[in-house]
């Protein structure tokens, strides 16, 4: 069976500054991985250059996707394939009601897939049961996507969108930043929802905390650009015992 | 003998085409001699070129270079165009008043049964009619503007409507000018709204063409009384054909306690200018404007605005945008007056450009004229492009490219249309806008 996910090798510069050094991740459908490690180890950098955000020049290697190079779609390619990024800060649009947004967004990815788009109705009744089970008032998809928006809610949206387009593999960058532990409860209860034989999940994040609501099946430790430890969830437990430190070491 | 040496061979060119539209333009005695000092008023500077300051980024003499003559009246093939044309803009609970190739048109128009109170004529009619009083407030636009000059010389036909005194009219009126298509040509039209007393009235003017229809000009005027206590609500939309000029000019007079909201957008034509001197003439008054230039290939619209606060405790605002594509020019000079006796005036302007190409320009010329010691007035202006941050956003969502863009622009230009009241009107502006956002996708 193919890999839902591979990243073999894969080298990535920002101005001039290679941020990712052979970076080699397999990821399979069903599966939940954490990435964990210290700021500046490259986490971010491989959920952005996953999801094709412009800016990163990728100098080696590659990353496949159910089989395909990813590298070479367009990001709104990626996405209808069911690759999706759930951001570490949700950007604020104002004058774009998010339900316009989520129809929007959703229609276009049925298009490129070859399937029929949504009509308003039945788009409507699909929005309202997703945000009805994760506890989203109707009014909150009335205002401007994340205009005035609580750090809960910007995490609870980009969760509302994962229901609602179900992709296949979701990275979930720093999910837990700027949130306090009852929000982050919802919103990983919410992910925790859409856990799946089919789908596969990719959890950065910096600290152990996360991962006890969202419990992994594998755990990789970052530093410096690389995987420098891979093991089960018990590897989340001896970090933050132990900090980041000795893999600083083995990075260098 | 200067007079002369400022003729271009264009000015000769019009000037016979003046004297062969002569027995086609209504009204005799004063009327004509009144369109001749108008038309000699022209000729002294001709088509405005970019040594006149007001005209500094609108150079009609490179721009325009020449009037094309009168357009003749439209025919039976001209008004069935139009018909057809009219289908796609049209909607229903306004009242509809049709000009075709600047002559109205009563079998499009829709002239049954009129509210207590309003009143309908055709310019023409006023023209010939003996009304100097009304004559006089129909010319009472600048003469010196060589574009209303001109626009006061040869004017064939317009709505001259009145709506009588605590009268508050249910339907907009929609004053829509068709380019029938045909051969090139000009059409030159005046209109007038007076509104009395307490009345309210809300109204719209459309320029459209047929589909064939490629080059010709729109030269239209228009006259507007807003009375003490009436609320005057206006949307403007040019939708001319790729290739058409429009230079349209307004006189509007605001009273006591009075209240004028307007909005205008430009998704149309190659090349236009829309001039309006706003006149707070009576105190508790308030005046909001919002533009929106929508601009790719080589189009150029120009909006000048002049704002007079005459009297006392009045506010204005106005906001205008422009998304520029391509090489589009969009220019916005606003000048506000502040005269002596208007302390308490708070005034204000904005400007903010949308820049999609590098090639594309947005010049912004704000003006203040402060006479007065007791008031607040600002301006701002910013320009900028998409923000790559919502782009790729959007983008990560499945949006292509030009989606993302499209979505991003229209509610940059939705922020301007939530300023119309009317719900079916502010659909009329969107779909304007969209419009315009499908034929560059």
């Amino acid at each position: 069976m193919t890999a839902l996910l591979q990243v073999k090798n894969l080298q990535v510069r920002v101005e001039e500054q290679e941020i990712l050094h052979g970076l080699t991740l397999t990821v399979n459908a069903g599966e939940v991985h954490a990435i964990m490690g210290p700021n500046g180890s490259g986490k971010s950098t491989l959920s952005h250059v996953i999801a094709g955000k412009p800016g990163y020049e990728v100098t080696g290697g590659e990353i496949l996707f159910k089989g395909e190079d990813l590298l070479d779609m367009a990001p709104d390619v990626r996405s209808a394939k069911g690759v999706f990024l759930a951001f570490q800060y949700p950007v604020e649009i104002p004058g774009v009601t998010t339900m316009t947004f989520l129809r929007t967004a959703l229609n276009a990815q049925r298009k490129a897939r070859g399937e029929a788009e949504y009509l308003v109705p039945d788009f409507l009744r699909k929005v309202r049961e997703v945000a009805g089970s994760l506890n989203i008032p109707m009014d909150m998809l009335k205002r401007g996507v994340n205009v005035g928006f609580s750090g809960g809610e910007k995490k609870r949206n980009e969760v509302l969108q994962m229901a609602l387009f179900q992709p296949s593999l979701c990275i979930l960058d720093e999910m837990d930043s700027g949130l306090d532990i009852d929000a982050l409860r919802v919103a990983a209860d919410g992910v925790n929802a859409l856990r799946s034989p089919e789908r596969a999940m990719v959890v950065i994040t910096h600290y152990q905390r996360l991962l006890n609501y969202i419990v992994p099946d594998h755990v990789h430790v970052m530093s410096k650009g690389r995987v420098v430890k891979s093991g089960g969830k018990e590897l989340a437990l001896e970090l933050e015992a132990t900090g980041y430190a000795q893999y600083e070491d083995v990075a260098a | 003998m200067n007079v002369a040496l400022a003729k271009t061979d264009t000015g000769t060119a019009l000037g016979e085409a003046f004297a062969l539209a002569r027995p086609r333009l209504p009204g005799g005695g004063k009327v004509a001699n009144t369109r001749q000092q108008a038309f000699e008023a022209y000729e002294r500077i001709g088509l405005p070129n970019r040594r006149i300051e007001d005209w500094k980024y609108t150079d009609l003499r490179v721009l325009m270079r020449d009037v094309l003559p009168l357009a003749p009246a439209p025919d039976a093939a001209a008004l069935s165009r139009a018909a057809d044309a009219l289908k796609l803009h049209a909607i229903d609970g306004v009242r509809k008043l049709v000009l075709v190739d600047g002559v109205f048109a009563p079998k499009l128009s829709d002239l049954g049964k009129l509210d207590a109170g309003l009143t309908i004529r055709t310019l023409r009619d006023v023209l010939e009619a003996d009304d100097a009083a009304l004559h006089a407030k129909l010319f009472a636009l600048d003469a010196a503007n060589p574009m209303i000059a001109l626009n006061s010389a040869m004017m064939t036909d317009g709505v001259v409507i009145a709506v009588a005194d605590g009268t508050r009219l249910a339907q907009p009126v929609h004053v829509i000018h068709i380019a029938s298509g045909g051969l090139p040509a000009a059409m030159f039209t005046r209109s007038m709204f007076s509104l009395g007393k307490e009345a309210a009235a809300t109204l719209v003017e459309s320029y459209i063409c047929a589909d064939d229809a490629e080059n010709y000009q729109v030269h239209d005027s228009m006259v507007i009384h807003i009375g003490d206590g009436a609320r005057l609500d206006h949307v403007r939309l040019t939708e001319d054909s790729r290739e058409a000029f429009n230079i349209s000019s307004s006189a509007i007079t605001v009273g006591h306690k009075a209240h004028f909201n307007t909005f205008g957008m430009n998704t149309g034509t190659i090349v236009s200018r829309y001039q309006a001197v706003i006149g707070i003439v009576g105190e508790h008054s308030q005046v909001e404007t919002n533009g929106v230039n929508l601009l790719n290939g080589r189009q150029h619209a120009d909006t000048t605005l002049v704002m007079n606060h005459v009297a006392p405790n009045c506010s204005s605002r106005e906001v205008f945008r422009a998304v520029l594509d391509d090489r589009g020019h969009s220019v916005f000079q606003g000048r506000i007056n502040v005269h002596q006796p208007a302390q308490k005036t708070d005034a204000k302007m904005m400007t903010r450009a949308l820049l999609l190409s590098d090639e594309a320009e947005a010049d912004n010329k704000p003006e203040l004229e402060i006479f007065a010691d007791d008031v607040q007035c600002g301006h701002g202006a910013t320009t900028g492009a998409l923000d790559d941050s919502l782009l790729f956003y959007l983008r990560a969502r499945g949006m292509t490219e030009k989606q993302a863009q499209a979505l991003l622009i229209q509610a940059f230009v939705g922020e301007a249309i939530e300023s119309i009241v009317n719900d079916d009107l502010r659909e009329l502006a969107i779909s304007a806008a969209e419009r315009w956002l499908a034929a560059r996708a």
